[in-house]
């Protein structure tokens, strides 16, 4: 039950713990212990599965992703560029008459004013999902356990942390013990 | 009903994956062929690619060092087998958008175990095809002159032209499958990374996983990013083969000048790209034995993709005579009732009749739809038939134009050949190396929609782990 932290052969400074991690065996136990966390008032926890779980969104008590409003403005910039770059290059920087088309030819505009919508909508979706994660993060405290790798093959986790203000090395996991955790383990991390 | 994922008995629905996968074996199965050596069937396969590749390769350089005269291209007929390629592999790779954002959108869970290889068939088709108008620019060095960059000459691209549509199209459905195809393995290479056994894919597959640990907190704006570049795709891919068509029908030229062209288009593209991921699947799923992941129903849903839009095709073609003759038009009525259908190229027009019209109808009947001999020769004859239904749009209007002395016919080179050829070589190469390194089957996705998946799975089975169906009183009221 003790620190996984095999890694690290020069152990020159201290360690501090700071994760205790829970494993269980299905999608739904996983979920009904998140739900009993969430009802208890933790804030800085979270849960780690193979895939996303129908409805732990709510068992976690998590808000709505912001993802949808950061995607509209990037659409919106991307319609607003691609018309002000045609606009600055045919009608005002160097006017083209083409087919004896008015410079400025709405429907001609229309291909490219789309197009760009949806690259910088998809930029949009892609690196905000980015940021909102905090990804890429290749170092996490969380990698120290063994059993972890089991949370992209078939194990379900929630990892809570220490600085989290409810938490009690021995109410928390009274906790996850009585949600039918298969396995738990304190993470340490040694201190800088 | 026990679980939201499990099949519906009474309608006689199958389940997604074969009744042994478990998490766990989903896992095993699709990253052993990461793993393990690659079969005898990988290496021919590859080595063949790889040769064809090395083609291109020689005929790019004897083509750039000659200009594109080496070409089978004249006057009338100055686009050929080039447009005709680029057009055929775009379309074939809008299959791969279409399996992974629209039947997302529609809730089509077996799009799971096909999605990952028909989406990075969309990449390297898209690569493909944007080789050919890379190349028949001819002076290849000048490549960006379509690009809106500030130059020495001071002028900008022409955005009224529908050729600069198309680079726009193109390149944006370039990047944002790619953007989707590499969301979507970011779990898995998650998966690939917690399986290593040595440094050196610990640490590549860890980079490209970006620290990835299954959070639900990432999760959440993860599933919503999907959501959005599906939703987003969807309106992409249709725009894109339509604005390919209207490089065509945006031209006063008969036998292009059509409005039907862009569902046209749309149409014939699913049809293509469904055929040519059939053709992978069945060779894949033979190859790395995963027939319990790709399932018999799949190759029949597919099917009737097939012949749904092998109908749709079959009518555009009718409406295309209908029109020119209700036009009333001479030259609309000469291109296509005298030309098209008995002209010289009318053996070109009948092999697309038989491969896209008629082939497709034989999949009325379910047993021949469930037939995988059958069903490979099908996707054969509609690649052949997709591929010349592209010839005779672009050779057949163009080779006799408004005057008749400058009628001709096209004759294509071996270079012509080799360069087809030559993209065989680099699609095969690229898709072998994407099966035998990344994922080939969305890990993630297909655990999701195991019946055991569902968190109430087991709760209603109580201490039956098995997957049969409650009776039917036992149906739990608090589900």
């Amino acid at each position: 039950m003790a620190s996984a932290n095999h890694e690290s052969t020069v152990s020159t400074g201290e360690k501090k713990p700071v994760l205790m991690l829970a494993e269980f065996n299905t999608p739904g136990e996983c979920l009904h212990a998140a739900e009993k966390v969430r009802d208890a008032g933790y804030a800085r926890w979270d849960t780690h599965t193979p895939f996303p779980v129908h409805g732990m969104d709510g068992a976690m008590g998590l808000p709505d992703s912001k993802l949808g409003w950061i995607v509209a403005v990037m659409a919106l910039t991307g319609f607003v560029s691609a018309a002000a770059m045609i606009w600055y290059m045919n009608v005002y920087d160097y006017p083209l008459i083409i087919g004896g088309k008015p410079p400025l030819a709405l429907p001609s505009m229309a291909p490219v004013c789309f197009e760009l919508t949806i690259l910088f909508s998809a930029f949009g979706a892609v690196f905000g999902m980015f940021g909102l994660n905090k990804l890429p993060r290749h170092h996490h405290p969380i990698f120290y356990s063994d059993r972890f790798a089991a949370a992209t093959d078939d194990k379900f986790f929630i990892s809570i942390e220490v600085d989290d203000a409810k938490y009690d090395a021995k109410k928390t996991r009274a906790l996850l013990e009585s949600a039918k955790a298969s396995h738990i383990e304190i993470i340490e991390e040694e201190v800088a | 009903m026990s679980s939201a994922n499990a099949p519906i008995k009474e309608i006689g629905e199958l389940p997604l994956a074969a009744e042994q996968y478990d998490f766990h074996r989903i896992t095993e199965d699709v990253a052993r062929i990461t793993e393990n050596p690659a079969p005898r069937g990988w290496w021919v396969l590859f080595l063949t690619a790889l040769s064809l590749l090395g083609g291109l390769g020689l005929t790019l350089a004897y083509l750039f060092w000659k200009g594109i005269g080496a070409w089978g291209n004249n006057q009338p007929i100055s686009w050929a087998w080039d447009i005709t390629n680029f057009v055929w592999w775009v379309g074939i790779g809008h299959a791969g958008t279409l399996i992974s954002a629209v039947l997302f959108l529609f809730r089509q869970k077996w799009r799971t175990s096909i999605n990952r290889a028909a989406e990075a068939m969309t990449i390297f088709a898209v690569i493909c095809a944007l080789m050919f108008p890379g190349i028949h620019v001819g002076r290849v060095w000048l490549m960006y002159y379509p690009f809106p960059l500030p130059n020495s000459m001071g002028i900008w691209p022409n955005f009224k032209s529908p050729l600069l549509w198309d680079v726009f199209a193109v390149s944006t459905y370039f990047t944002v499958s790619l953007l989707f195809w590499f969301v979507g393995l970011i779990p898995d290479l998650a998966t690939l990374r917690d399986r290593s056994k040595t440094k050196l894919r610990r640490m590549v597959y860890g980079a490209f996983a970006l620290g990835w640990r299954g959070s639900n907190r990432h999760w959440q704006h993860y599933e919503r990013a999907y959501l959005i570049l599906a939703a987003i795709s969807t309106p992409l891919v249709l725009s894109v083969h339509s604005v390919v068509s209207f490089d065509f029908a945006t031209s006063v030229e008969p036998g292009w000048h059509t409005t039907i062209f862009p569902p046209y288009f749309v149409a014939g593209a699913i049809f293509s790209g469904f055929a040519m991921v059939l053709t992978l699947m069945l060779v894949v799923r033979v190859v790395f034995k995963l027939h319990g992941l790709i399932t018999l129903k799949h190759i029949e849903l597919m099917n009737k993709v097939i012949l749904t839009t092998g109908t749709i095709v079959g009518y555009a073609y009718a409406m295309e005579f209908f029109i020119a003759w209700y036009s009333g038009n001479d030259y609309e009525r000469y291109v296509f009732f005298v030309n098209r259908a008995t002209g010289p190229y009318a053996w070109a027009y009948w092999t697309m009749i038989l491969c896209n019209v008629i082939s497709p109808q034989l999949f009325w009947k379910k047993s021949w739809r469930r037939s995988i001999p059958l069903t490979f020769v099908v996707s054969i004859f509609v690649n052949i038939g997709m591929w010349f239904e592209r010839f005779v749009i672009i050779v057949t209007s163009l080779h006799r134009d408004f005057l008749p002395s400058s009628w001709g016919y096209f004759h294509p080179t071996p270079i012509d050949v080799m360069t087809y050829l030559g993209s065989f070589g680099l699609f095969f190469t690229l898709f072998c190396l994407f099966i035998r390194w990344i994922p080939v089957i969305a890990i993630a996705e297909v655990k999701g929609v195991l019946p055991a998946a569902d968190p109430h799975h087991h709760e209603e089975h109580s201490h039956d782990d098995s997957h049969h169906e409650p009776a039917h009183g036992e149906a739990s009221a608090e589900a």
